[in-house]
C-alpha cells in the first residue's frame, strides 16, 4: 500500500517536471510569442514545487529513494529508444522535397502519420543487390579485423601481465596514451604514413626492400590497418584485466605435471584469459561493423562498407526514409551481438560473484 | 548590496547575450577565401566571425535539409541552390541592405536567374568550370608530347587511362558534373535526366574504372602539388591552387589546368541567408561585404577563381584576370554549359549509377 503511494507520487513529480520540460522546449523551438508563452512551464513547476512542500518527510526521502533508481533507465529511455523510435519512424515515411525531407511529420497530425507510414523502404532494400552486399562486406571485414586486432593484441597484453608490477602501469598508460588525440587526427595520420610518397614507402624504398612504392592507401589494407590501430586497445584491456588475476601458480602446476611451456599456455593460460578475449572481441566487432570514418579515410572507392552506403543514402540521394531502413537492419544484424556479450558479462560477473 | 549584485548579473547576462547575438556564422567552401579578409570583416563591423568549411554540396544540402544548421551565409552551388530554394531553405535577400549588389556582373547574374529567379535568394560568389588538371611532365613522359591535356580524351578513353593508372588519376566524387560531362564526350546532352542516356555514361565510365584511384572532391589539390598523382578531373581554382602549391614548394612538379575543348561544365557557387539564420542582419552585412569591389577582387586573387563581380575586374592581378582558364575568352564562354538539377527518381538513378561505378558493385 505505501509502496503504491510512493509509486503515484513518484509520477506525480516526474509527470509534472517532464510536461513542464515539454512546455518550455515547444515555446523555445516553436518561437512562441513572448515571455506570457512561458507561462504553462511555469505554472506546472509551481505545482510541482508547491506539492513537494507539503508533502511529509519519510515520503520525500522514498520518492528521492525511487528517483535514484529511476535514473539510469530514464538514460537508456532518452539515450537508446527515443532516437531508435525515431530512426524507425522515419524509415516507414516517404522522401519530400522539404525541411525535414520526409513525409508526413508528427506535424501533419496524428491520422495523416498512421496513414502514411508503411514498410516500403524496407521492401526497396531487398530490390537491389548493393544492401545486402554491402552488409556482407561489411561483416567481412569486422571479422577479419577482429582476428587481426585479437592476433596483434593477445601478445601485448600478454607482455603486459607479464611484466614487472611496477612498469605495468606506466604500459597501461601507454595503451591509452592515443586517446588524448583526437581519434580523427590519429585516422589522418595513417593517410601521412600509408600514402605512395608516405613515410612508410619511403623507408622500404630507402632500405632497398622495394623498388616501387607499394600502393596501401585507398585499398582494403588500410582499411584493416586502420581498424586494427584505432581499436587495440579496446582489445588490450580486457584481456590484460583477465590475465592480470592469473594466478601464476596454475602455469607453475601445468609445467610441475608435465606441460611444455607452450602446452601450459594453450592448455591453462589462453582459457583463463577466455573471458577477456570475447570481451575484446565484442568491443572491437561492434564498432568496426558499422565504421564510417576509416574506410571513406584510408579505404578505395572499392570498399564497400554498409556505414559509406548509408552516407550515401543520406547525403547523395537525400533520402531519409531509406537511410533510416539501411540504420534499423545494421541495428537489428548488431543486436546478435550485443546480446551475446552481455552474456558473456553476465557469466562473468556471476562466476565472480 | 544585493540589488546592486543583482543588476550587476543582469548586465553581464546582457552583455553575454548581445556578444553572443553578434556572431556570424558563414559556412563556405574548403580552400575557398583569402583568410586576411575574414579578420578585415571582423574590424570593419566589429562583429565575431565563425567561419566553417565543406567540401561537398551534399553535406551542405543535408544540413539545410535538416534546418536549425546555425548558419547565417551558406555557400551551395547552382543546381543545389534552385533546389533548396524550393524546399523553403532560404529567405528573400533584402536589397536595401546589399548597395554592393550594384557591382555584380550581368554576365554571370543572367545565368544564374536559372537557377534563382531574378537572383532574390542569393548573390554569386565565384564561378568556375570543371575540368582536367594534369602533371605536365609526368603524362608527356607517358603519353608523349602530343598528350591530349586539353581534352575528355585523355581521362575518358581507356586507351590512355590504362596507361596513366598506375601514375595515379583523381576524379571528382561528383555525380552531378562527373555524368554530364561523360555524357557531353559521347555526344548526348550533358543535362540529359533519361535514366537510359545517364546508362549510357555508366558504360564509358565503367571502362576506365579499373584506372581511377580515387573519387574525391578536396584532396586533389595536395595530391596532385605534391606530385602523388598524374591526372585530376576537378574544378578549375583548386587545380590552379595545386599548381601554385607545387611551384611555391619548388618541387619540380609543373600542373596544368585545361576545360576541355569539346566542352565543359560551368557552375556558380552562390551565397544565401539560411530560412532559420539567427543573425540575419550580420548574414547582410557579410554579403555586402564580399560584393565589395575590393574585397571580391583580393578573393579571386587568392583563391584563382572568377568572380560575377564586375566593379572587382579593375582590381585583379594580371595572373587571374589575364588567364583564359580562369576569365575564359568569349568563344571558350559559349562552349561551356550548364546543368539543371535531377528530380528525386533520377537522383536515386545517379547516386546508384555512382555507386556501381565506385564501387563495382
Amino acid at each position: 500500500m505505501r509502496q503504491a503511494s510512493t509509486l503515484v507520487l513518484f509520477f506525480w513529480f516526474s509527470g509534472l517536471l517532464i510536461s513542464a520540460l515539454i512546455a518550455f522546449f515547444a515555446v523555445a523551438t516553436f518561437n512562441g510569442s513572448g515571455l506570457a508563452s512561458y507561462l504553462p512551464s511555469v505554472g506546472l513547476l509551481a505545482l510541482a514545487a508547491i506539492s513537494w512542500l507539503i508533502l511529509p518527510l519519510h515520503f520525500k526521502l522514498r520518492v528521492l529513494g525511487l528517483a535514484l533508481i529511476a535514473v539510469p533507465y530514464t538514460w537508456l529511455l532518452a539515450l537508446f529508444l527515443v532516437p531508435f523510435l525515431i530512426v524507425f519512424k522515419i524509415s516507414l515515411s516517404d522522401i519530400a522535397l522539404a525541411i525535414p525531407p520526409y513525409t508526413p511529420t508528427v506535424k501533419d497530425g496524428f491520422s495523416a502519420l498512421i496513414q502514411g507510414l508503411d514498410f516500403e523502404n524496407f521492401v526497396f532494400l531487398t530490390t537491389d543487390a548493393l544492401y545486402y552486399k554491402a552488409y556482407l562486406s561489411s561483416l567481412k571485414i569486422a571479422v577479419i579485423s577482429t582476428v587481426l586486432t585479437l592476433l596483434v593484441g593477445y601478445p601485448m597484453a600478454y607482455a603486459m601481465a607479464r611484466a614487472p608490477q611496477e612498469w605495468r602501469a606506466t604500459l597501461m598508460m601507454l595503451v591509452i596514451l592515443p586517446f588524448w588525440t583526437s581519434f580523427l587526427i590519429r585516422v589522418y595520420a595513417w593517410i601521412g604514413i600509408l600514402s605512395n610518397e608516405g613515410l612508410l614507402n619511403q623507408f622500404l624504398l630507402w632500405t632497398g626492400l622495394i623498388s616501387e612504392p607499394l600502393t596501401i592507401l585507398n585499398t582494403n589494407t588500410a582499411v584493416y590497418i586502420g581498424i586494427v590501430y584505432t581499436y587495440l586497445p579496446f582489445m588490450i584491456l580486457p584481456i590484460y584485466a583477465a590475465l592480470d588475476r592469473m594466478d601464476d601458480s596454475l602455469i607453475e602446476a601445468a609445467e610441475d605435471l608435465g606441460c611444455s611451456r607452450l602446452s601450459a599456455f594453450w592448455l591453462v593460460t589462453i582459457p583463463l584469459s577466455k573471458n577477456g578475449i570475447i570481451a575484446g572481441c565484442f568491443l572491437v566487432f561492434i564498432p568496426a561493423l558499422g565504421e564510417f570514418v576509416i574506410p571513406s579515410l584510408l579505404g578505395g572507392s572499392g570498399t564497400l562498407m554498409i556505414g559509406k552506403i548509408l552516407f550515401e543514402e543520406f547525403f547523395n540521394n537525400r533520402d531519409w526514409p531509406v537511410a533510416s531502413a539501411v540504420a534499423v537492419i545494421l541495428l537489428l544484424i548488431l543486436i546478435i551481438p550485443i546480446v551475446l556479450f552481455q552474456k558473456n558479462q553476465q557469466k562473468q560477473a556471476e562466476a565472480e560473484s | 548590496m544585493i540589488k546592486t549584485l543583482l543588476t550587476g548579473t543582469a548586465a553581464v547576462a546582457l552583455m553575454a547575450s548581445t556578444a553572443f547575438a553578434e556572431e556570424v556564422r558563414v559556412y563556405n567552401w574548403s580552400d575557398y577565401i583569402d583568410e586576411e579578409l575574414l579578420a578585415k570583416f571582423e574590424e570593419e563591423t566589429g562583429l565575431q566571425l565563425i567561419y566553417d568549411v565543406f567540401d561537398s554540396n551534399e553535406v551542405l544540402e543535408t544540413k539545410m535539409l535538416a534546418g536549425g544548421s546555425g548558419y547565417d551565409v551558406v555557400v551551395p552551388s547552382g543546381t543545389f541552390l534552385q533546389r533548396q530554394i524550393v524546399a523553403g531553405a532560404f529567405q528573400k535577400l533584402d536589397m536595401d541592405k546589399l548597395p554592393n549588389i550594384s557591382n555584380m556582373w550581368d554576365v554571370v547574374s543572367s545565368r544564374t536567374e536559372q537557377y534563382d529567379p531574378e537572383n532574390a535568394y542569393s548573390i554569386n560568389y565565384m564561378w568556375g568550370t570543371t575540368g582536367i588538371g594534369v602533371n605536365v611532365g609526368k603524362v608527356k613522359e607517358i603519353l608523349g608530347d602530343d598528350a591530349p591535356i586539353d581534352s575528355l580524351e585523355l581521362v575518358l578513353n581507356p586507351d590512355n587511362m590504362s596507361k596513366l593508372g598506375d601514375c595515379g588519376v583523381h576524379f571528382l566524387d561528383a555525380p552531378a558534373e562527373m555524368i554530364p560531362m561523360t555524357l557531353k564526350y559521347i555526344g548526348e546532352d550533358p543535362d540529359s535526366h533519361d535514366p537510359e542516356v545517364i546508362a549510357k555514361a555508366e558504360d564509358v565510365l565503367l571502362k576506365i574504372r579499373p584506372y581511377i584511384q580515387k573519387f574525391h572532391s578536396s584532396e586533389y589539390i595536395q595530391a596532385l602539388a605534391n606530385g602523388d598523382i598524374c591526372v585530376a578531373v576537378g574544378w578549375s581554382g583548386d587545380i590552379l591552387q595545386a599548381r601554385d602549391r607545387a611551384a611555391e614548394a619548388e618541387n619540380g612538379v609543373e600542373i596544368a589546368y585545361h576545360a576541355a575543348k569539346e566542352g565543359a561544365q560551368m557552375w556558380f557557387d552562390q551565397m544565401a541567408i539560411p530560412v532559420d539564420a539567427p543573425n540575419v542582419d550580420g548574414a547582410h552585412k557579410f554579403l555586402n561585404f564580399i560584393m565589395d569591389a575590393q574585397n571580391m577582387a583580393a578573393a579571386s586573387n587568392y583563391v584563382y577563381y572568377a568572380n560575377g563581380n564586375e566593379a572587382s575586374q579593375e582590381f585583379l592581378v594580371e595572373d587571374v584576370s589575364g588567364d583564359p582558364a580562369i576569365y575564359p575568352d568569349a568563344a571558350t564562354l559559349d562552349n561551356l554549359f550548364t546543368t539543371t538539377p535531377y528530380p528525386p527518381k533520377v537522383q536515386r538513378v545517379v547516386t546508384r549509377t555512382w555507386t556501381k561505378i565506385k564501387s563495382g558493385t
